[in-house]
């Protein structure tokens, strides 16, 4: 039985991994997939304590949290190819027309 | 003092005296233009008379010693502070009802034969209606709040009727002095309303109905009364065209002659007397106040008539003799007679408006000629307007058993019984200038030959009965008003004993002799008779009618010692001035700049802010982390 603290240190790991992902990363699509990191991290945590406390609420939150990202990644991708049609670069330092 | 009121009985008519002229006013507004001249102005007269007709069974069905009362609706509410729209009617408010409704009926008729060729027929009485109704709110309201409401629009109907003729610029400046006047007086008298109601308030009680103030006011103390009644009177002497606030008057003439007759003569300007009288319970409370209206009251007196000896329009010369009488009423007032102020303001009603319909007739029928220079021998070709206007003459000169004889006597006796020996001699002075301008007024007007041009002498006409049946009966009333304030060694006062509840008194204590009352009569009618005489020497006769004199005096008289210039000089120009300093410096400099000042500071602030927000998205995620921790930070460190 591997004890609950591993769980939730890789789940921070992978959490930070993509928020620095988010935070840094050149273009759009590994943003996105940064962001499903983020998600997937805090999956993992739900179904860690689902686990270790023998309840079935953490796992049925997961459901709900995938359903949200499979329609965030959807019309996510849909932006970001519309985007991409209008000026042939995904690099978010680019889009800077929404200011003053 | 007064024994409050002892019967309230509740009459839920009154409500329809003032709404009646209201709705027939608001009728016209909608329909009047389109059903013509001639019904629009039906429907306001038979309105007025309606209301007349409510008053008059009000009046009947009075008690001697009772109030009614007419509970509409709470206005104001504020903790124990009340103020009701609520209409009271006792003995002085159904003296004054009669005369708003009466006179006011009488000059409607007249109207409608007077402005039957102007465009602005159903706007002249809309606004005539509209001031109908304010005048009764102002007479019947039963608190302060009320009653300036009524103030005030009585106010704003003059500036509209002052005005009415809007295209001459000169009408709408005389409307406009009028309305600023009248504010000056205004502002005082609302400070007054607000002083007495926060130092009544300070006592716990918060008032502004009349019986209550009437029953708490000797809680506030002297000084306090002084400076309230002071205030008060400031307004009162707005209202009423008294030193120094009477200028606006003499232009007031601007206006079509009915209104000068209802609004400049028989309802409006005496307001200020009838406010003073309707809170007679405060002013005999200030030792300091009444004396001092009195002398105010007296100087006007005097100084309008002397200004009035040299008028040539015929409408500025009852304009000075309003302003005059008006200050026989101040000085009844001052000296603690207010029945018999009432009592003048009630006959002075008839023969002024008389005089003043009468001079509207005379007008008429020369084609908007004022000028009494270009009258003279009218007597022939207007037989009943002469007869109304000899009749009214008499009147305010104070011929014996005509209405103005009872009045103004009884205000002389009661100066002279008051030992205010100074204010009476000036009153019988103005009681003989008053008979030499009006009999020299009737000798230029109606007598010698008529010096008008070919083209208005070939016009000359009777005015329509419509007209003068207004006149009959006013003249009528000029001589018979009176008959009711008959001194007591003719056949006594009804007015008096009419009056008593509300005024109190009756003063049976020691009763001048009815010998040395006959004497200072004698001496006022000596003094009368020498004005008449000297007026015929100088103007009765058919061919001297036109004045030649231009000395030093004279033209002092005519510009009425350069008041006007004087007020220019030392108010209107520094005004001016300041005004236009205001605007051309202080108002783009200070107040501008203060404006543009805070928005510049706003946008240098903003400049170097908005640097921050750069438009890349990963930016604000990282102010969004920051945040996110931040807090988290915030609430672990808590547990």
């Amino acid at each position: 039985m591997v004890p609950l603290e591993y769980y939730l240190f890789l789940s921070a790991i992978i959490f930070a991994i993509g928020v620095i992902g988010v935070l840094i990363r050149r273009n759009l699509i590994v943003v996105l997939m940064s962001i499903e990191l983020m998600l997937n991290a805090v999956n993992l945590t739900f179904i860690a304590f689902s686990n270790s406390l023998g309840s079935m609420d953490g796992q049925v939150i997961v459901f709900f949290v995938m359903a949200v990202a499979a329609a965030e990644a959807v019309v996510g991708l849909a932006i970001i190819i519309s985007v991409f049609r209008h000026r042939q670069s995904l690099d978010p330092q680019e889009m800077q027309l929404l200011k003053w | 003092m007064v024994a409050s009121t002892a019967t309230v009985a509740a009459v839920d008519v009154l409500r329809w005296i003032p709404l009646i002229p209201l709705s027939a006013g608001l009728f016209n507004v909608f329909f009047g233009r389109r059903l013509g001249s001639k019904t629009a102005g039906s429907i306001a007269t038979a309105a007025v008379g309606v209301s007349f007709g409510v008053a008059l069974y009000v009046f009947w069905r009075l008690p001697a010693t009772g109030v009614f009362r007419d509970l509409w609706y709470t206005w104001i509410e504020s903790g124990s502070f009340q103020v009701n729209i609520a209409f009271q009617v006792d003995a002085l408010s159904s003296v004054m009802l009669l005369i708003v409704t009466g006179i006011g009926f009488l000059i409607h008729i007249y109207s409608m034969g007077y402005m039957a060729h102007d465009d602005g027929v159903a706007r002249f009485f809309i606004y005539l209606n509209l001031f109908i109704f304010f005048m009764l709110l102002l007479v019947m309201a039963d608190n302060l709040l009320l009653l300036f409401v009524g103030w005030e629009g009585v106010g704003l109907c003059s500036y509209l009727l002052i005005g009415f003729w809007y295209q001459d610029p000169k009408n709408v400046i005389a409307g406009n002095k009028a309305f600023i006047v009248n504010r000056i007086g205004d502002f005082g008298f609302i400070l007054g309303i607000f002083l007495l109601v926060t130092e009544l308030g300070r006592q716990g009680i918060w008032t502004l109905e009349f019986t209550e103030l009437q029953k708490h006011v000797q809680l506030i103390t002297p000084a306090k009364i002084t400076l309230i009644t002071l205030l008060l009177s400031v307004g009162a002497a707005g209202k009423s065209a008294q030193i120094p606030l009477f200028v606006w008057l003499p232009d007031a003439m601007a206006g079509p002659t009915p209104v000068s007759a209802l609004i400049h003569a028989a309802t409006m300007v005496t307001a200020g007397v009838y406010m003073v009288a309707r809170l007679h319970f405060l002013f005999i409370l200030a030792p300091y106040t009444l004396p001092i209206i009195a002398v105010v009251g007296a100087a006007t007196a005097f100084f309008a008539a002397t200004v009035a000896l040299a008028q040539n329009d015929i409408k500025k010369v009852l304009a000075y003799s309003t302003v005059s009488q008006l200050g026989y009423m101040f000085l009844a007032v001052g000296i603690g007679a207010f029945s018999a102020a009432i009592f003048h303001l009630f006959t002075h009603a008839f023969f002024k408006a008389c005089l003043f319909l009468g001079s509207g007739s005379v007008i008429h029928a020369l084609q908007g000629e004022q000028d009494m220079r270009k009258m003279g021998g009218l007597k022939s070709a207007m037989p009943q307007t002469y007869w109304t206007y000899l009749i009214a003459t008499l009147a305010i000169a104070g011929i014996p058993f005509t209405a103005g004889f009872f009045s103004k006597d009884l205000i002389l006796w009661k100066a002279f019984e008051d030992k205010s020996y100074g204010l009476w001699s000036i009153g019988i002075i103005t009681a003989g200038l008053t008979a030499f301008y009006m009999f020299r007024q009737l000798f230029m007007v109606f007598h010698g030959n008529l010096r008008a041009d070919d083209h208005t002498k070939a016009h000359i006409h009777e005015s329509p009965p419509l007209m003068t049946v207004s006149l009959v009966i006013l003249a009528v009333g000029s001589i018979f008003s009176g008959w009711l304030g008959a001194p007591e060694y003719l056949w006594g006062s009804v007015w008096d004993q009419w009056l008593q509840p509300v005024f109190g008194g009756g003063h049976a204590a020691e009763h001048a002799p009815v010998t040395t009352e006959l004497l200072v009569t004698a001496i006022t009618l000596a003094v009368v008779a020498l004005g008449i005489y000297l007026a015929y020497a100088r103007y009765g006769r058919a061919e001297a009618a036109v004045p030649a004199t231009a000395g030093g005096i004279y033209r002092l008289l005519l510009d009425s010692y350069h008041i006007d210039d004087a007020y220019d000089r030392l108010v209107v120009r520094p005004f001016t001035v300041a005004s236009d300093w205001l605007a051309r410096v202080f108002d783009p400099g200070v107040i501008d700049g203060l404006i543009n000042g805070v928005a510049k500071l706003i946008r240098g602030f903003s400049l170097i802010w908005r640097e921050s927000q750069t438009g890349n998205i990963q930016h604000y995620l990282i102010g969004f982390l920051a945040g996110t921790l931040a807090l988290l930070f915030y609430y672990l460190r808590q547990q």
